[in-house]
C-alpha cells in the first residue's frame, strides 16, 4: 500500500506519482489522505491501480479515468469521473453537478444522491445512483447507461440522444424528447449488471426505462416549440 | 392637348431601403420553409475593419528599414506563462480551429501541411483528433470544447497546446451545428451519434459554469497533461475587455479573440449578422484589459476573424496581438469559391465568392464536405503549397509594412504606425483620423 498526503506534499505530486504507474506497475494500491476537499484529485489516470480517497473532494475528482478503481470515502464535488473512459469510480457520499459528465467509458457509482446535471452529455459511461439525482439530469446524453435508485428531478433526458436511462422512483418531469419506452428482457439483463456491479439490491423489475423519442434528431418546423 | 395617360409624368419605381431585395426573399424562403437560414462563413455585412486603417510608415521623424537586405524576425512563442513548452512558431500567423466533420479529411490534412510547411501551428474542432491531422501537423492545438465529441485524455496529451472555446465569432452564446447530411459514418462514430442526424453541439461547456469554474477546469488539464503545454482560451467577441480580463484570471497562457467576420461551419444566419462585435472593436479594449493586469505580451492575445492579407496580419500586432489566426482565408487559399467551379455553383443556386451553404455538404471544391467523390477532387498535397505560400506572402507584406515603418520585429509595431480613415475605425481601434491628433472618445487637455 502506497500511501500520499495531499495536505503534507500537494497535488502535483500526487497526480504525477499516480500516472506515472504503468500496466505492469507492482505498486497497484493507493491511499490518499487528507484531500480536504482539493481540486482535480487521481485525474488523468491510466493503470489498473486502486486508489483510495481518505475523504471529501472538490471539483473534477477522478476527472478522464481509464483502467484505474476510484473509491472516494466522503462526498466529492462538482464534474466526478468527468469524461471517464474506462475503470470504476465509486463515491460512498454524495456528488455535486456533473456527475459523470461526458463520460465515454467505466462505471460510476455514487451511493448517496447526485445533484443536477448528473450524466450529462454522456457518452458511453454507466452512472449507478444509489439516491436521488437533480434536475437536468442526462442532458444531451448520448450513449451509455444511467441507473437511478431513487427520484429524478425536473428535465430528465432533456434533448437526449441514445442514452438509456432508468429509474425505480419518481420523476419529476420528462425533458424534451425523452419518453418512458418498454422495459425488454435485454434492458433487464442490463441493469441486473450494473445493480450487481454497483452493489445495490434494487430489484430491475422495479424500474421504468426512459430513451429518446428522436423526434428532434432532424429539424422539422412542425416540432418548433421543441427547439 | 389634354394629358393622356402615357403622357402624364409619373414617379419611378422605388425599391425599399428596409425592405431590399434580399430581405423580401428571405421572407418568401422562411414562408416557404419554415426554418431559419442556415449556412457557414462570418459576417457578409459592412463593418469597420483593418481596411479603415492606413499605416504612416516612416518620414523624418522615423528611419525605415532597407526592404529586402534588413532582417525583420516574424518569430513569436506562445504559451510562455505558466506551460512548461510553450509553442515557437515562424510566424504569427496560425490556422483557427475547424473540425474534421466540417471539413473533409483531405482538407484537414491540408491545413496540416500548409501550416507546418509555413512555420506554424494548425487546431482541430469539434469532434475530435484524426490520426491524419496529428499526423501531419508539425504543430496541433486541441480544442476541448462544450460538447466533447471525441475528447479524449490520449489525445489531449498528444497536442501541443489546448484550446478551451468559450465561443466564436461568428455565434457568441452559440454551439455548434453539422447537419445530417455530413454525419458519414466515420463522424458519426467519433461523435458518438446515430449517422445522418442534425448535429447541434451544446452552447456551454458540461462541468463549468462560470470564470470561478473555468479556473478549476485549467487546474484540472494542467494536472492531466503535466502542466506540460500552453492552454489558450478562445472567445467570441462581444466584451473583449472583461472577457480578457477573466481569462488570464482564470489561468489562461493565451487568449484567442474572434470577431463578427470569423467563420463557422454552419450556424444560422441571423445569429451571424446580428451577434458580436466586429474584430476591430475588440483588439485594444483587449490589449487594454492585459495591461491594466500587467501581462500584456506574458499572455498572449491571438486575433481571428476577417483576417486576409499581411497589411491585416501587421494592423492586428500594431494593435496589441501578439498573432492572428486565420479559418475562411486558409479555406479559400485550398480553393474554396474557385472560379473554376462557377458552373457546379451555378447548379447550387449560388456564384463564386458567395458559396456558402456548406453545411449541406455539396462543396464542388471537396472542402466542406463528407461526400467521397467531392472530397477526393482536393489533393491535400497541392493545397497544402497554396496554403504554405499564401501563408509565406502574407509574412512577406507584413514585413514589407512594418519594415517601412521601421521595425526589426512584427511585433515592434504599435498603434502610433496607424491612423483611421473613418470616425468609426479610430473610435474602436483608439488611433488618430488620417491627418488629424484625434480620435473619438480620446481626452482634449
Amino acid at each position: 500500500m502506497q500511501t500520499y498526503d495531499v495536505a503534507e506534499n500537494g497535488l502535483r505530486g500526487l497526480n504525477a506519482a499516480l500516472q506515472a504507474q504503468s500496466d505492469e506497475t507492482n505498486q497497484t494500491s493507493w491511499e490518499v489522505q487528507n484531500p480536504k476537499g482539493s481540486h482535480a484529485i487521481a485525474v488523468g489516470l491510466d493503470a489498473p491501480i486502486e486508489v483510495t480517497v481518505k475523504g471529501s473532494t472538490g471539483y473534477y475528482c477522478a476527472g478522464m479515468n481509464q483502467q484505474a478503481t476510484i473509491r472516494v470515502e466522503g462526498s466529492v464535488g462538482p464534474g466526478v469521473a468527468e469524461n471517464m473512459m474506462s475503470g470504476t469510480v465509486v463515491v460512498e457520499g454524495d456528488a455535486s453537478q456533473y456527475a459523470g459528465a461526458t463520460g465515454h467509458g467505466g462505471l460510476l457509482v455514487i451511493k448517496g444522491n447526485a445533484s443536477s446535471r448528473c450524466g450529462i452529455s454522456m457518452k458511453g459511461i454507466d452512472i449507478v445512483v444509489h439516491g436521488n439525482i437533480g434536475h437536468m439530469s442526462a442532458f444531451m446524453a448520448q450513449a451509455g447507461n444511467l441507473v437511478v435508485c431513487g427520484d429524478a428531478g425536473d428535465a430528465l433526458g432533456d434533448s437526449l440522444y441514445e442514452a438509456r436511462l432508468f429509474v425505480r422512483g419518481s420523476v419529476k418531469s420528462l425533458g424534451a424528447d425523452c419518453i418512458e419506452k418498454e422495459m425488454r428482457p435485454e434492458h433487464i439483463e442490463i441493469l441486473t449488471d450494473l445493480l450487481e456491479r454497483a452493489g445495490s439490491d434494487a430489484k430491475p423489475e422495479e424500474f421504468k426505462r426512459y430513451g429518446s423519442a428522436r423526434q428532434l434528431y432532424n429539424f422539422d418546423v412542425d416540432n418548433a416549440a421543441a427547439y | 392637348m389634354k394629358d393622356t395617360d402615357q403622357t402624364i409624368p409619373r414617379t419611378l419605381p422605388i425599391q425599399s431601403a428596409t425592405f431590399t431585395n434580399p430581405i423580401n426573399a428571405e421572407i418568401r424562403r422562411a414562408a416557404a420553409t419554415g426554418i431559419y437560414d442556415i449556412r457557414g462563413g462570418g459576417a457578409k455585412r459592412k463593418v469597420p475593419h483593418f481596411d479603415d486603417l492606413l499605416f504612416l510608415g516612416a518620414s523624418v521623424s522615423r528611419y525605415p528599414l532597407e526592404g529586402y537586405r534588413e532582417r525583420c524576425e516574424t518569430s513569436v512563442t506562445l504559451g510562455t506563462r505558466f506551460a512548461k513548452k510553450p509553442i515557437e512558431l515562424d510566424i504569427p500567423i496560425t490556422i483557427a480551429g475547424m473540425s474534421f466533420g466540417a471539413l473533409s479529411g483531405p482538407a484537414k490534412e491540408a491545413l496540416g501541411r500548409g501550416a507546418s510547411m509555413a512555420g506554424t501551428s494548425t487546431t482541430t474542432g469539434d469532434g475530435g483528433m484524426t490520426p491524419e491531422e496529428r499526423g501531419h501537423s508539425s504543430k496541433l492545438v486541441y480544442q476541448y470544447l462544450p460538447s466533447r465529441y471525441g475528447m479524449n485524455p490520449n489525445d489531449l496529451r498528444k497536442a501541443d497546446a489546448i484550446e478551451i472555446v468559450v465561443g466564436q465569432g461568428a455565434k457568441p452564446g452559440g454551439g455548434g451545428m453539422l447537419l445530417g447530411q455530413k454525419i458519414s459514418d466515420r463522424v458519426a462514430e467519433m461523435r458518438t451519434l446515430p449517422k445522418g442526424i442534425d448535429q447541434r453541439s451544446a452552447c456551454r461547456h458540461p462541468d463549468w459554469t462560470g470564470p470561478d469554474d473555468l479556473e478549476i477546469k485549467i487546474l484540472e488539464l494542467r494536472e492531466i497533461t503535466g502542466w506540460q503545454v500552453p492552454i489558450y482560451v478562445k472567445v467570441g467577441a462581444t466584451r473583449p475587455y472583461y472577457d480578457t480580463a477573466l481569462a488570464v484570471k482564470a489561468g489562461a497562457d493565451v487568449v484567442v479573440m474572434d470577431g463578427m467576420q470569423g467563420g463557422t461551419a454552419a450556424t444560422q444566419d441571423v445569429f451571424i449578422e446580428h451577434v458580436g462585435i466586429p474584430t476591430l472593436a475588440c483588439i485594444r479594449p483587449a490589449v487594454q484589459a492585459l495591461q491594466d493586469l500587467g501581462v500584456h505580451r506574458e499572455v498572449q492575445l491571438v486575433i481571428s476573424g476577417g483576417i486576409r492579407t499581411g497589411a491585416d496580419v501587421a494592423k492586428a500586432m500594431a494593435l496589441g496581438a501578439d498573432a492572428v489566426a486565420i479559418g475562411t482565408a486558409a479555406l479559400i487559399a485550398l480553393g474554396d469559391n474557385d472560379p473554376k467551379w462557377e458552373a457546379e455553383y451555378q447548379k447550387l443556386g449560388t456564384t463564386t465568392g458567395a458559396y456558402d451553404d456548406w453545411h449541406e455538404g455539396k462543396d464542388p471544391a471537396g472542402i466542406t464536405t463528407q461526400n467521397p467523390e467531392l472530397a477526393a477532387r482536393l489533393d491535400p498535397v497541392e493545397a497544402g503549397r497554396r496554403l504554405r505560400n499564401y501563408l509565406k506572402v502574407m509574412t512577406l507584406e507584413a514585413q514589407t509594412i512594418a519594415r517601412a515603418c521601421g521595425h526589426n520585429h512584427l511585433h515592434n509595431l504599435e498603434p502610433e504606425d496607424l491612423c483611421a480613415l473613418t470616425m468609426e475605425a479610430a473610435a474602436m481601434a483608439k488611433v488618430p483620423l488620417a491627418g488629424t491628433d484625434w480620435y473619438p472618445g480620446k481626452a482634449v487637455f
